[in-house]
């Protein structure tokens, strides 16, 4: 599904991600963790390639990502949704627009739109808040919709990156129990977080980041 | 292209303000290159008029009689540079008179045939041969006056320079600042739209669905701003017709073809559709890095 092939990657002198290689299968929930400025963000990124990586290969599906023409990129972006630790909503929006603009840029149908956030905000338990603005959502109201924003086009991939930071303990786990179950319908899933508590009770692979390298890779992984 | 023109919409809709400024400078610009053209038309028909009939006045002298009067229309007959003659008498002076200053009494009441001299019009096959025309009849000794009109047709022929020559320049500067407007509010736009568009791209919208809506909003407010100024300069033209037809007189311009109203209409839209097209269009290769 997801390979990384001695992918390396230099902001001038410094090295943000230095000869990864991984393999992530499809189906898998993968916990990418480290210290603060250790690549997570930066490799979770370059699947999206909103940053190109500077030399090494790697695979999303059947696509290189090294090597695919620009106006290929939306397509690769189709196949993996995004949530960010700051949610990014819009905030002249409401909950149910935010969702609607995925599928708009797929150029789906209103009506089908219309069935298809239905569906995705009832699925995340937001759908009595459809009406209102991210201003007016608590933090996890706001990351649910995020999340129903990146898996309402039903992406190969879901990114998450810290999406429970800015949450409190019992929302990050509402969230985290969201993302388990979107897992469960075979997306795979690559989140990359500080949480030990969420890593070490979930028992799914952990990847360690050290100075842009993978330190350590595990199958029933810790974040010790 | 149904969902570029509705994310259009919504764009104009959530700045009001900045639409209306852009539709305003757009009416302006057009407002001025409509009224440019229609007095450019304008002048090149009246231009026209006095070219496509050249005439020669020649007034007589009190006294003059029917004989002096023949043997001159014989004489210039027999020149192949006249191609009519026409001979007004002092009676038919006075109806004249009497027509032109039907509204005004005070003029008409001191006003008699005989202080009306009779005249001969004199027309020639075209503008350069009034002057030789009006040499010959000055040595005539009845002749106590000649016209020569070739002094209007200079007089517009320079008038329907400048306008096109001003009209132009004025014109030109206005599409060029029209354009910038068009460039610096999609320009501006595009900023207050940065996060949208940064999610858009992330959720794998193409280029061209990021593009359109602002380049559609930019056409939106070309065609509207020059629309608005068709209907303004046309409802003017219409409401100053009856004071402009007689302040013409004889040569009729009005009211303006319906149909030359028409193809400035067509012609407007289109200069519109690519002064908006352009500016937003190099707004967006400028301020959109996709």
């Amino acid at each position: 599904m997801i390979l990384f092939d001695s992918v390396s990657k230099k902001f001038g002198s410094t090295t943000a991600l230095d000869n990864i290689s991984l393999e992530i299968k499809q189906g898998e929930f993968v916990f990418i963790v480290g210290p603060s400025g250790a690549g997570k963000s930066t490799l979770l990124r370059t699947l999206t390639r909103e940053i190109m990586p500077t030399s090494g290969k790697l695979m999303v599906g059947h696509m290189d990502i090294t090597k695919i023409k620009d106006k290929d990129v939306p397509f690769l972006r189709r196949k993996v949704g995004v949530v960010f630790q700051d949610f990014k909503l819009l905030d002249d929006r409401t909950v149910f627009e935010n969702v609607a603009i995925t599928l708009e840029v797929l150029g789906k149908k209103d009506e089908e739109i219309a069935k298809m956030v239905e569906h995705i905000l009832k699925l995340v338990e937001i759908w009595d808040k459809r009406n209102l603005f991210p201003r007016q959502l608590s933090g996890g109201e706001a990351q649910r919709t995020a999340i129903a924003r990146a898996i309402v086009g039903k992406p190969d991939v879901l990114l998450a990156d810290e999406p429970t930071g800015d949450l409190d303990p019992k929302t990050a786990w509402g969230v985290i129990q969201l993302l388990n179950e979107i897992n469960s319908w075979g997306t795979t899933i690559l989140m990359a977080t500080h949480n030990q508590e969420i890593v070490n009770t979930l028992k799914r692979r952990v990847i360690i980041i050290k100075d842009g390298k993978v330190s350590k890779d595990s199958k029933e992984g810790k974040y010790e | 292209m149904s969902r570029a023109i509705s994310f259009a919409k919504r764009n104009i809709q959530r700045t009001p303000f900045q639409a209306a400024a852009a539709i305003m400078v757009m009416f302006l610009t057009f407002f001025a290159l409509l009224t440019f053209i229609i007095l450019a038309a304008g002048s090149q028909s009246a231009l026209r008029y006095f070219e496509s009939r050249p005439q020669v006045i020649a007034f007589f002298k009190e006294g003059t009689t029917s004989e002096d009067i023949t043997l001159i229309e014989n004489a210039l007959k027999q020149e192949t540079r006249v191609t009519e003659t026409k001979y007004i008498s002092k009676e038919d002076a006075l109806k004249i008179y009497r027509d032109r200053n039907q509204a005004d009494p005070a003029l008409l009441e001191l006003v008699t045939a005989n202080i009306l001299p009779a005249s001969l019009e004199i027309s020639t096959q075209s503008p350069e041969d009034l002057q030789p025309i009006a040499e010959i009849l000055k040595k005539e000794p009845v002749v106590s006056e000649v016209m020569v009109p070739e002094n209007v047709v200079e007089t517009l022929t320079s008038v329907t320079s400048v306008i096109r020559s001003v009209g132009g320049a004025t014109v030109g500067f206005l599409m060029v600042f029209a354009t910038l407007v068009i460039v610096m509010i999609i320009g501006f736009k595009i900023r207050l739209r940065r996060s949208e568009i940064e999610i858009q791209r992330l959720l794998g919208a193409s280029p061209s669905f990021i593009r359109n809506p602002f380049i559609l909003e930019g056409i939106f407010y070309g065609v509207t701003g020059a629309f608005f100024a068709w209907v303004v300069s046309y409802t003017l033209l219409w409401y100053f017709t009856p004071f402009l037809q007689n302040y013409l007189g004889e040569i009729k311009l009005l009211p303006v073809n319906p149909l030359f109203m028409l193809a400035l209409l067509g012609a407007s839209l289109l200069l519109a559709l690519i002064v908006g097209g352009l500016g937003s269009l190099s707004a967006v290769r400028r301020y959109l890095k996709i």
